[in-house]
């Protein structure tokens, strides 16, 4: 018999995903900028609603270098989600499991939500 | 539940280095993470050089080797070594695999070896298989009918029937597959993980057993099935070359197409 608790091996600190997994938990993370995200949305709404002075305040606020990067970072996220949904689609029809087709898809979806997000630039 | 961080009797500490062999050639280091059961002791993760030129061409060698020639005290698992028996899985440079189907040539510089992840720990690289065989049994892992068997003969298979079990049959249940599925390190009390749902995939398809619905509603669960969210580490790592993230997929389909009737 064991005279002391068992420890718990050590997992995600020394695990070394696939690119699948990487993706994966980034799907999540990103669900949760957009839902964040989209609070500050309609929150930005209510402030143009304050009339003028506060309209031309969020206008210079927007303008700021680390604001701008934040909402294309907001834009790259919504596309990635949008991305790594339909994947999530092509899996849920049965296809798309393939060992060969794994990583390949991933950068697909990465670059795709890439070019995206400079289209909609 | 999700714990990102180690429980405090879990945190690594620094080990001993075991001292460079005299006149080795081609050394190679190795770090092994030990934990013994009669210290009240954190694991450690001990150092060791071996000199390639003496050892056989698999990880597995190399553990032997060390356990042979430098400390005896190393505890791990192995038999066949040649990858059906699953005894020798472990978490090789932050991938599960058979140490003894795995060349150590396969890895560049330092080998870092592990316990399969998120696993009690019995001692050094033992790890506690008690709630992976019990989730194992739950599935029913046997044929199940309901007609009597033919009087005369067996209960046949087309060749067809029988290639639908390609790709299941070869599962070993050396576990690396759902140690690696971050899934399963949260929920392992509740989610199946993909080594059990392969398996319940493997009955589900074969074409003797009479007892689909039923396995079905046993799956048929928030937990058990459906925590797998394609996460695909499972497919990834899988020593055996085998897909748990499909068999899981066709699982989902199967009852898909049963809801709709």
């Amino acid at each position: 018999m064991t005279k002391h608790k068992r420890p718990l091996s050590p997992h995600l600190m020394i695990y070394r995903l696939p690119l699948t997994g990487i993706v994966s938990i980034t799907h999540r993370m990103t669900g949760v900028v957009l839902a964040m995200g989209l609070i500050i949305y309609v929150a930005s709404f209510f402030i143009i609603l304050q009339g003028n002075d506060a309209y031309l305040e969020l206008q210079s606020f927007l303008d700021l270098t680390i604001i701008r990067i934040g909402i294309w970072f907001f834009v790259y996220a919504l596309f990635f989600h949008l991305c790594h949904g339909i994947r999530h689609l092509v899996w849920d029809v049965g296809t798309g499991f393939e060992k060969d087709d794994m990583d390949r898809n991933a950068i697909i979806e990465l670059a795709f939500s890439f070019v995206l997000t400079l289209i909609f630039y | 539940m999700v714990e990102f961080a180690l429980p405090k009797n879990s945190k690594l500490q620094k080990g001993k280095e075991f001292p460079i062999p005299k006149n080795a050639k081609n050394l190679k280091r190795i770090e092994v993470y030990r934990w013994d059961p009669d210290t009240e002791e954190n694991p450690r993760i001990d150092v060791f050089h071996i000199d390639l030129n003496d050892c056989g061409p698999k990880v597995l060698d190399a553990v032997l080797k060390i356990k042979n020639e430098i400390d005896t005290t190393l505890a791990f698992r192995r038999s066949c070594r040649e990858g059906v028996c699953g005894s020798c899985a472990m978490n090789v440079n932050g991938k599960n695999t058979l140490v003894c189907t795995k060349a150590i040539s396969d890895y560049k510089g330092t080998i870092k070896i592990f316990p399969l992840p998120h696993m009690d720990v019995v001692k050094d690289l033992v790890a506690d298989m008690t709630n992976f065989f019990a989730q194992y049994a739950s599935i029913k892992p046997w044929i199940e009918t309901q007609t009597p068997a033919p009087a005369d003969s067996e209960r046949l298979q087309s060749i067809d029937e029988r290639k639908k079990l390609d790709g299941l049959y070869e599962c070993v249940l050396c576990a690396c597959c759902s140690t690696s599925c971050p899934s399963y390190w949260w929920n392992s009390d509740k989610y199946l993980g993909p080594a059990v749902l392969l398996q319940a995939s493997r009955w589900l398809e074969d074409s003797r057993d009479e007892n689909a619905g039923e396995r079905l509603d046993e799956l048929e669960d928030p937990y058990k099935l459906y925590r797998c969210h394609t996460i695909m580490s499972c497919t990834d790592t899988c020593p055996k070359g085998l897909n748990p993230a499909k068999a899981i997929a066709d699982i989902k389909r199967l009852m898909a197409i049963r809801q709709e009737g």
